[in-house]
């Protein structure tokens, strides 16, 4: 467990240092004059030359980058090139955003994936549990934004259900919020629901036909004795790594959902930096969403260990 | 890596994770999986004699023109026929997704047999590689890779193919590792064959049903991520009849124009469905087996 966490831990500052140089790098070849890019096609050549020096643009490479990391770790993520607003409160801003609609999406997901898991494997063959397995697998193969799309269609725009955008009035209640990120949140559920449901379904069937099922219905116990006692928890804890896998899929799928549903998340953001070769702003948005990622992957694989008691023994030994 | 933990991984990474039970064989699924691929392949390969009209063809009398006998499923904002530019949307994706799975396919078959039969440091060095790759968010890499390369069919097909390369690896190397404990690979290095005879005539025809798939689970992902690039504005040119610049080209008509986003959105729907149906089915087969 110790030794997981340590290598996990290590790795985690490994990968962001990668992350933040390839953005870099990426920056550096993209085509385009930044400073052009930021004053637009009339300043005058001297005003540019100018923003560069100011800007730093015309150090080299590794200056450049060795100052931007030195400044980053101090907390001093510089201004955007396009917002002209300072990047920490941008950043950590949509990312506060983007955290609501995951972790909004996440605790829909675990209820509805578990609950459909357990009903497939308790009817496993039966019409309910193919049902469940076939449109399970539909929707996890189909792009977020593609259910979105029919999401908007049917539920704002004809049944009027829910709004269209998914920001909602600022300094609007947290209910409000909600309200307004139920369309989105439900096309990442959708997308996700599937993949996890199916492992609950494989190992609720292998608890079902397990020896130890058999031992407790031969003892009399009745059904729903059975299926909380002894199905329940080894059906669900090996879900925990497909809902790790699923919850990085959110992650990523913010990107996408954000765009749709013109909602002002970090997934957003760092698209719209990347187009804008806004470098401070992709810099700070690619790390953060990337720590988020693995502090996810993190939280899985510990959360998974200390679930499973059996895991724990084989790490040790 | 303990082996429990390896075999999770793997079985996440692959996303098999065979379900332990035998599934019923399912011909329905693979049927109408069959049918909906089989008809957007035709389609892509065939639409300029399918379409009714030219699907770049502007008509500045007839924006955004409701579903009609002229007009199956509408016009766009500039009056383009919906219809005829769903139809030829089918083939950007067909083009890019196939061609990455190809890629992510032979790198990922190559290398996981190489992991797999030759074991030791050469298996650690490239499973350490692999890891280190695969913790990288794939989303921020696709951005930042196509905004720095631009936007081409090459770049599409380099992105998707190489994201999906760690994950062919993964199962390739896990099925190598299961047949190289069999006694013809004994035999065989014995009779002191060379590493890639090995490799590609004797361990290959043997894991040619985990290669088979992989190739259509990744077909469907390649389709996923190409049309979510796409959508995201990473892909074609605006204005292109690809399915996913279309949904987000006419995204803000929703309201008032609903068949163009519903159009290229349902399209890519019924392609994506159409090889999960056959790759699972396929996978139940296999499994069975």
């Amino acid at each position: 467990m110790t030794r997981l966490l340590t290598r996990r831990l290590v790795a985690i500052p490994v990968t962001l240092l990668a992350v933040s140089v390839l953005v870099f790098l990426a920056t550096e070849v993209l085509p385009g004059d930044v400073a052009r890019t930021v004053l637009g096609r009339e300043a005058s050549d001297a005003s540019v030359a100018d923003l560069r020096r100011s800007l730093g643009l015309d150090d080299a490479l590794p200056v450049r980058y060795a100052h931007w990391l030195g400044r980053f770790v101090h907390g001093d993520w510089g201004t955007s090139y396009t917002l002209k607003v300072p990047v920490r409160e941008l950043v950590l801003g949509r990312l506060g955003n983007s955290l609501l609609l995951a972790a909004f999406a996440f605790l829909l997901l675990v209820p509805i994936a578990l609950g459909l898991g357990l009903l497939a494997g308790l009817h496993h063959d039966k019409p309910t549990d193919r049902v469940i397995s076939v449109v399970g697998l539909a929707l996890g193969a189909t792009p977020e934004f593609v259910t979105g799309v029919i999401l908007l269609v049917v539920f704002a725009v004809q049944l009027k259900w829910f709004p269209a955008s998914a920001q909602a009035n600022p300094g609007a209640g947290l209910l409000v919020r909600l309200d307004h990120l139920v369309l989105p949140a439900v096309s990442l559920v959708l997308l996700c629901t599937g993949y996890v449901a199916r492992h609950v379904r494989a190992s609720t069937v292998a608890a079902v036909e397990s020896p130890y099922v058999r031992a407790a219905e031969l003892r009399g116990a009745s059904r729903s004795q059975v299926v909380r006692r002894h199905v329940l928890r080894n059906s669900t804890v090996p879900a925990t790594s497909a809902l790790g896998v699923q919850a990085q899929f959110l992650i990523g799928g913010l990107v996408a959902v954000e765009l749709l549903f013109n909602y002002p998340g970090v997934g957003a953001l760092l698209l719209q930096s990347a187009v804008d070769k806004d470098l401070p702003t992709l810099q700070a948005a690619a790390v953060v969403l990337g720590l988020l990622y693995m502090l996810i992957m993190l939280l899985v694989d510990v959360t998974y260990r200390l679930l499973d008691p059996r895991l724990r023994r084989e790490v040790h030994a | 890596m303990t082996a429990v933990q390896e075999r999770r991984a793997v079985a996440v990474a692959t996303g098999v994770a065979a379900p332990p039970t035998a599934r019923r064989r399912r011909p329905i699924a693979l049927s109408v999986g069959a049918v909906l691929v089989g008809g957007w392949v035709l389609i892509a390969a065939f639409w300029p004699y399918l379409a009714p009209y030219d699907p770049q063809r502007q008509h500045p009398t007839l924006r955004f023109a409701a579903p009609s006998g002229a007009h199956w499923l509408g016009t766009d904002q500039f009056g383009r026929d919906t219809f005829s530019r769903m139809l030829a949307g089918a083939r950007p994706v067909l083009e890019i997704a196939p061609l990455a799975t190809g890629l992510a396919l032979i790198a990922g078959t190559l290398i996981g047999l190489l992991a797999g039969t030759c074991g030791r440091w050469v298996d650690e060095l490239i499973m350490r590689v692999l890891d280190a790759v695969l913790v990288f968010p794939a989303i921020i890499a696709s951005i930042l890779f196509v905004a720095m390369l631009g936007r081409s069919v090459t770049v599409l097909v380099l992105v998707i193919g190489l994201a999906f390369v760690p994950i062919v690896t993964r199962s390739v190397r896990a099925a190598t590792l299961v047949e190289r404990q069999q006694p013809y690979v004994e035999a065989a290095l014995l009779r002191g064959e060379p590493l890639w005879s090995l490799m590609l005539r004797e361990i290959l025809p043997n894991i040619s049903r985990t290669v088979l798939v992989e190739a259509t689970s990744r077909l469907g992902d390649a389709i996923f991520a190409a049309a979510t690039l796409s959508f995201i504005g990473l892909g074609q040119q605006p204005g292109s009849p690809d399915w996913g610049a279309s949904v987000s080209d006419n995204r803000a008509y929703l309201q008032n124009a609903p068949w163009t986003v519903l159009s290229p959105a349902l399209a890519i729907a019924s392609l994506v469905i159409g090889v999960a149906l056959v790759a699972d089915s396929l996978r139940a087969r296999l499994d069975a087996r």
